[in-house]
């Protein structure tokens, strides 16, 4: 593989996979908020006006990626890259489940994720750029403090 | 159960699927939304392109979705999709999922989809965590507040 194909390829790919996930999150309709609400509104079951839709999706979704995960194992290698890269940490700690519960939050808050509010954005209603916008901001902040952290840790290293 | 539309709930996560199973063969990658957006800050820059044309991907599968939805699938129409409170609530919910899923490291795709599919225990415990507190929001401000 050459160093053109090597760097124009996975980005090919990730264009192809990000429109076949958009496509999904389209045609099931989790791209509504209100989707997602009458989906985690369990109160609503006994009455008959709970919305099972994100069932089938996660089901569907999680019935085809394991096949693929099965099939795409080490010691095979990705077509385009060296390595899987996967995230193999077994820990269960507190930022695991704080930041879930902080995710739940404003899941819930507002009826949406990360995957459907990007995918929301071609229809360009200003809450959603809003939501986006700050959802970006959250994320990447955390990232900067747990790098300088890291930067700060390297450098309490009393030189030799 | 008035939205409740089973075949293109069922269509949209098999396709959800193949292009998780598509960046795993491909790329060796996870196709998690959060992920993928946050890895953006801080990181190499020779890592932002894939994480930039999948990011540009999904609003554009999206666009053709929300109509393929109704047109092909017969699913209701919803018009298009809205923040239920405005601009503080979009603004608060989304530094929430923003933080929330940089800590976690994942959300709905990341911990829901590919971690259950690779039966990670951290990403159960994860979905748990995040779909138990979002169905309480749900129910204190629809049935309480």
């Amino acid at each position: 593989m050459n160093a053109r194909r090597s760097l124009v390829l996975p980005i090919l790919a990730a264009l192809g996979a990000g429109i076949v996930f958009g496509l999904g999150l389209g045609i099931s309709q989790m791209t509504h908020p209100e989707k997602i609400k009458d989906f985690l509104d369990l109160a609503s079951i006994p009455s008959g006006g709970w919305d099972p839709s994100l069932l089938f999706v996660m089901g569907g979704a999680l019935l085809v990626a394991m096949v693929f995960y099965r099939i795409g194992r080490p010691p095979r290698r990705p077509w385009l890259s060296g390595t899987f890269a996967h995230d193999w940490r077994r820990e269960i700690d507190g930022r695991l489940v704080g930041g879930s519960v902080l995710f739940g939050l404003g899941w819930g808050l507002v009826g949406l994720c990360p995957g459907p509010a990007i995918a929301d954005l071609s229809l360009i209603p200003a809450e959603v750029i809003v939501f986006v916008a700050a959802m970006a901001a959250g994320s990447w902040a955390v990232g900067l403090v747990r790098a300088a952290r890291a930067n700060a840790r390297v450098s309490a290293v009393p030189a030799e | 159960m008035e939205h409740f539309a089973p075949l293109s709930a069922a269509a949209g996560g098999v396709l959800i699927g193949l292009s998780v199973g598509l960046l795993w063969l491909a790329s060796g990658r996870i196709a998690g939304i959060s992920g993928i957006l946050g890895g953006l800050v801080p990181a190499p820059l020779k890592d932002a392109g894939w994480r930039l044309a999948f990011l540009v991907g999904l609003p554009v599968g999206g666009l053709t979705g929300y109509w393929l939805a109704t047109s092909l699938f017969g699913a209701p129409s919803l018009g298009l999709p809205s923040i239920e409170g405005g601009l503080g609530v979009a603004l608060a919910g989304g530094l929430l999922v923003g933080v929330g899923t940089r800590l976690a490291g994942g959300c709905t795709s990341g911990h829901g989809i590919c971690g259950l599919a690779r039966l990670s225990p951290r990403s159960a415990v994860a979905v748990g965590t995040f779909m138990a507190t979002a169905a309480s929001v749900v129910f204190l401000t629809r049935h309480v507040l």
